[in-house]
C-alpha cells in the first residue's frame, strides 16, 4: 500500500532532476512520476515536455501508449489477477468474473470506498502455480475463487 | 544445520516467505544453530515451497512444504513430504542443465557464491580469446535467440563487432510477457551474475560500452534482483572501467517496461528505451547497424545471453554437442498451465513435444484429459495430442505449422473451448497492438467480431472463410510478429480443433 503525494510541481521537478541526465529519460521520469503522485497527472506532460524538449503531444502520446501509467491514482491498493493462457487453463477468466461481480466493478474498477483497484493482468511469470495475480506488488499462485476473494478482502 | 528455502517469486507465491520465518522461529524454541540461505528455485514449481536440508549425502528435499511442516522439516520427521536427495528427482535429474546450472542451489545475490560455482570464468577466457576469438566461439556454438526468432546469435554478435561507430550498446530484452514463460524471470531473480556476465561478455566482444536490461514492470522482484546484482559488480569492478584489468569498459543499467507486450518485439523495445511510445521500426536497417539512438546495437534475449558464460567457460563444442540438427544447444523449456508437474526443464533440442508434457509435466494438473498444448506463448500455435510426436526443435515446429518461440508450454485440459482461446488472441492482439500497421491494427478487431459471429452461429460456413483471409492478411501484411503470428494460435485452433466452431467438422487445411 502506498501513501501518495497530492500533485505538487515543485516535488515535480525535484523528482525529474536527477534523471534528466540519462539516455531516454522520459520512461523513467514517468515511472518516478507515478511513483511519487500515483498517477501521471495532465498537469505533469507541458512541465516534462519543456524539460526534454519534447511537444505535448509527444509526452501524452507516450503517456497514454503505456498501460502502466494512470492518469488518476488507483485506490490504496492494487490488486492484478492475471488472465493471460496459462492461467486460463487452470479457470482464471472465471474467477476474476465472479470476483468483479463479488465487488460490483468492472475489470479496472475501484471500491466506492477507494480501498481496493481490481484489474487484469497479461502474465506474471508465475504460469507454473497457476492461477495468479499480485496484491500490493506481492505475488499470490494457486488460487482459487475462495483464496482469491480472500485477497481482495484482506487487503 | 543449514536449510535452503527459495526466494524466487513463484516460490513466495506459494508461501515460501511464511515457510522461511517459520524455520526460523521453530530452530529458536528449538535452540537448534539454523542457518537459513534464500537460494533462487530449482525450477520444479508443483513442490514449491521445496525446501531443502544440507546433508553429508546431499541436498533432502521437502515439499511442497507449508508452516504446519517446519517442526518436521528441523527434527527429520514431515515424511508426507519427503523428497529425497533433490538431485535424484527424475524431473531434475533427467535435465543438461547449463544456462541454469546454478538454479536452486546458490543465493542469487551473492557474488562469491556465483563465483564459487564457476561464475566469471567465461568473461576471463572471453577476455583473453580477444573481441574475434569470442564471437568466433559464439558462432560456433550454433546458439540461436533465444527469443523466439531463432535467428544465429553468433552473426549478429559478428555484424555488431564488424560495425564502425564510436558508440554501440548491448541490449538484453528481458520483457518476456509470452504467456506460459519465466525462464528469464528465473535468470533475473535467481541467478542476476549470469545475465551480467554474459552481457559484459557481450560488451567485450563487440566494443560496445553501454548495456541496458530492460525488464517488464510486471518482474518487481526481478527488477530489485538485477538492480542489486548490478551495483554489487559495479562495487567490485566487474562493470565500469577497466574490468579484470582489460582495459575493457561495460556499465550496465536496468529499465523498466511500462505493460506494454509488444515491447518484447525488439525494435518496439528500442523505442521504448529511447522514450518513445512503443512501435515497431520497419526494417531494415537491422538494430545491429542502426538500433538504439541510431547506434549499432547488439540485442539479444535474456535467455541467450545467459547462454554465453557457459560456451565460453567450456568451449562451443561443450555447448553444440546438445541438440539436433540446426537447433543446437540446451533449451529451458517452461511446462506451464494446467500441469501435474510444472516447472523449468532444460534439455538439448530433439526431445518430443510429447515426452516434454506427458511423460515429464504428467498430464495435466486436474488429472481430466489434455486436450492442446500452446507452444511459444500468446502468438504460438495450439498442438493437439495428434501432433505430440513433433520434436522439439526450431525447424520441426516450423515444419507442424508451430514455433518454439521463448520455450512455452502451455497446457489445457478437455474443458478448455478452442474457439474462446482464437477469440482470445485475437482480442489480446487488438489490446497490444502499437497500431503502426493495418492488419495488425484493424485486422485484430475485426477479426474478434468475426470469430464471435462464428461463436454465435451467423453464417458460420461464411465467417469461416473471412476468418481464413483475414489470417492470411494478418500473416504477411504485419510488420512484426505480433500481428504476423497472432494467425498461429487461431488457425490451429480451427484447424484441428474444428468442432469447438460449429457442428461442421471442417478439412484440415496445411497452416
Amino acid at each position: 500500500m502506498h501513501a501518495y503525494r497530492a500533485w505538487d510541481p515543485a516535488r515535480a521537478e525535484e523528482i525529474m532532476g536527477p534523471l534528466l541526465a540519462l539516455e531516454g529519460p522520459l520512461l523513467p521520469i514517468l515511472h518516478a512520476l507515478q511513483g511519487e503522485f500515483g498517477h501521471v497527472p495532465e498537469a505533469a506532460v507541458p512541465m516534462v515536455a519543456a524539460r526534454l524538449n519534447l511537444t505535448r503531444a509527444e509526452v501524452h502520446g507516450v503517456v497514454s501508449f503505456y498501460h502502466d501509467f494512470r492518469a488518476a491514482p488507483a485506490g490504496r491498493h492494487v490488486l492484478r489477477v492475471c488472465q493471460a493462457e496459462a492461467c486460463q487453463s487452470m479457470g482464471a477468466t472465471r474467477q476474476f468474473a465472479d470476483l468483479l461481480a463479488q465487488l460490483g466493478l468492472d475489470a479496472g474498477g475501484t471500491t466506492p470506498d477507494g480501498r481496493l483497484t481490481v484489474e487484469p493482468i497479461y502474465c506474471l511469470g508465475l504460469c507454473a502455480t497457476a492461477p495468479a495475480a499480485l496484491l500490493d506488488g506481492e505475488p499470490h499462485g494457486r488460487l482459487d475463487a475462495g483464496r482469491l476473494s480472500e485477497l481482495a478482502a484482506a487487503a | 544445520m543449514k536449510v535452503f528455502v527459495p526466494r524466487d517469486a513463484a516460490a513466495i507465491a506459494v508461501g515460501a516467505e511464511r515457510v522461511a520465518q517459520a524455520l526460523s522461529r521453530v530452530a529458536a524454541e528449538k535452540g537448534i544453530d539454523l542457518t537459513l540461505v534464500r537460494t533462487s528455485s530449482r525450477g520444479l514449481f508443483w513442490l514449491e515451497p521445496l525446501v531443502e536440508v544440507e546433508t553429508p549425502q546431499g541436498r533432502i528435499g521437502y515439499g511442497p512444504a507449508t508452516v504446519a511442516d517446519a517442526e518436521g522439516i528441523l527434527d527429520g520427521g514431515a515424511a508426507a513430504i519427503a523428497l529425497g536427495l533433490v538431485e535424484e528427482i527424475p524431473f531434475l535429474k533427467r535435465q543438461n542443465r547449463l544456462t541454469f546450472a546454478r538454479a536452486g542451489i546458490t543465493d542469487p545475490l551473492s557474488l562469491a557464491d556465483y563465483r564459487a560455482h564457476g561464475g566469471y570464468k567465461g568473461l576471463e577466457r572471453a577476455l583473453s580469446l580477444g573481441g574475434a576469438g569470442t564471437v568466433d566461439e559464439v558462432k560456433r556454438s550454433g546458439l540461436r535467440g533465444r527469443g523466439g526468432a531463432g535467428f544465429p546469435t553468433g552473426i549478429k554478435w559478428d555484424t555488431v563487432a564488424r560495425a564502425a561507430s564510436p558508440r554501440k550498446y548491448i541490449v538484453c530484452n528481458a520483457d518476456e510477457g509470452d504467456s506460459g514463460t519465466f525462464a528469464d524471470r528465473m535468470v533475473m531473480e535467481g541467478d542476476p551474475f549470469l545475465l551480467i556476465e554474459g552481457m559484459t561478455i557481450a560488451g567485450a566482444a563487440t566494443g560496445a560500452t553501454k548495456g541496458f536490461v530492460y525488464i517488464r514492470s510486471e518482474y518487481p522482484h526481478g527488477i530489485a534482483a538485477m538492480e542489486q546484482a548490478i551495483a554489487t559488480a559495479r562495487q567490485e569492478r566487474l562493470l565500469g572501467a577497466d574490468i579484470l584489468g582489460s582495459g575493457v569498459s561495460f556499465d550496465l543499467e536496468v529499465r523498466v517496461g511500462a505493460g506494454a507486450y509488444v515491447c518484447g518485439e525488439e525494435t518496439a523495445l528500442l523505442e521504448s528505451i529511447e522514450g518513445k511510445r512503443g512501435q515497431v521500426r520497419a526494417k531494415p536497417p537491422i538494430p545491429a547497424l542502426r538500433g538504439l539512438f541510431g547506434q549499432p546495437t547488439m540485442i539479444n534475449n535474456t535467455l541467450s545471453f545467459a547462454a554465453i558464460p557457459f560456451i565460453l567457460a567450456e568451449g562451443a563444442q561443450a555447448y553444440a554437442d546438445f541438440g539436433m540438427g540446426r537447433s543446437r544447444g540446451t533449451m529451458p523449456v517452461q511446462i506451464a498451465g494446467n500441469v501435474k508437474h510444472g516447472g523449468l526443464f532444460e534439455t538439448g533440442f530433439g526431445i518430443t513435444l510429447g515426452e516434454l508434457v506427458e511423460d515429464i509435466g504428467g498430464g495435466t494438473a486436474t488429472g481430466r484429459p489434455l486436450r492442446a498444448v500452446q507452444a511459444g506463448g500468446p502468438l504460438g500455435a495450439y498442438f493437439p495430442p495428434s501432433l505430440f510426436g513433433t520434436p522439439y526443435d526450431y525447424e520441426a515446429f516450423t515444419a507442424a505449422g508451430g514455433l518454439v518461440g521463448h520455450g512455452g508450454l502451455v497446457l489445457f485440459d478437455d474443458t478448455v473451448d478452442m474457439a474462446r482461446m482464437a477469440r482470445f488472441a485475437m482480442e489480446f492482439c487488438a489490446l497490444e497492438s502499437c497500431g503502426k500497421c493495418t492488419p495488425c491494427r484493424i485486422g485484430s478487431t475485426r477479426g474478434t467480431e468475426v470469430i464471435d459471429r462464428i461463436i454465435a452461429d451467423r453464417d458460420r460456413a461464411a465467417n469461416i472463410t473471412v476468418l481464413r483471409d483475414l489470417c492470411e492478411t494478418l500473416k504477411f501484411g504485419s510488420l512484426c510478429a505480433l500481428g504476423g503470428f497472432t494467425p498461429y494460435p487461431v488457425m490451429s485452433a480451427l484447424t484441428y480443433f474444428p468442432e469447438d466452431f460449429g457442428a461442421t467438422p471442417l478439412p484440415l487445411a496445411a497452416e
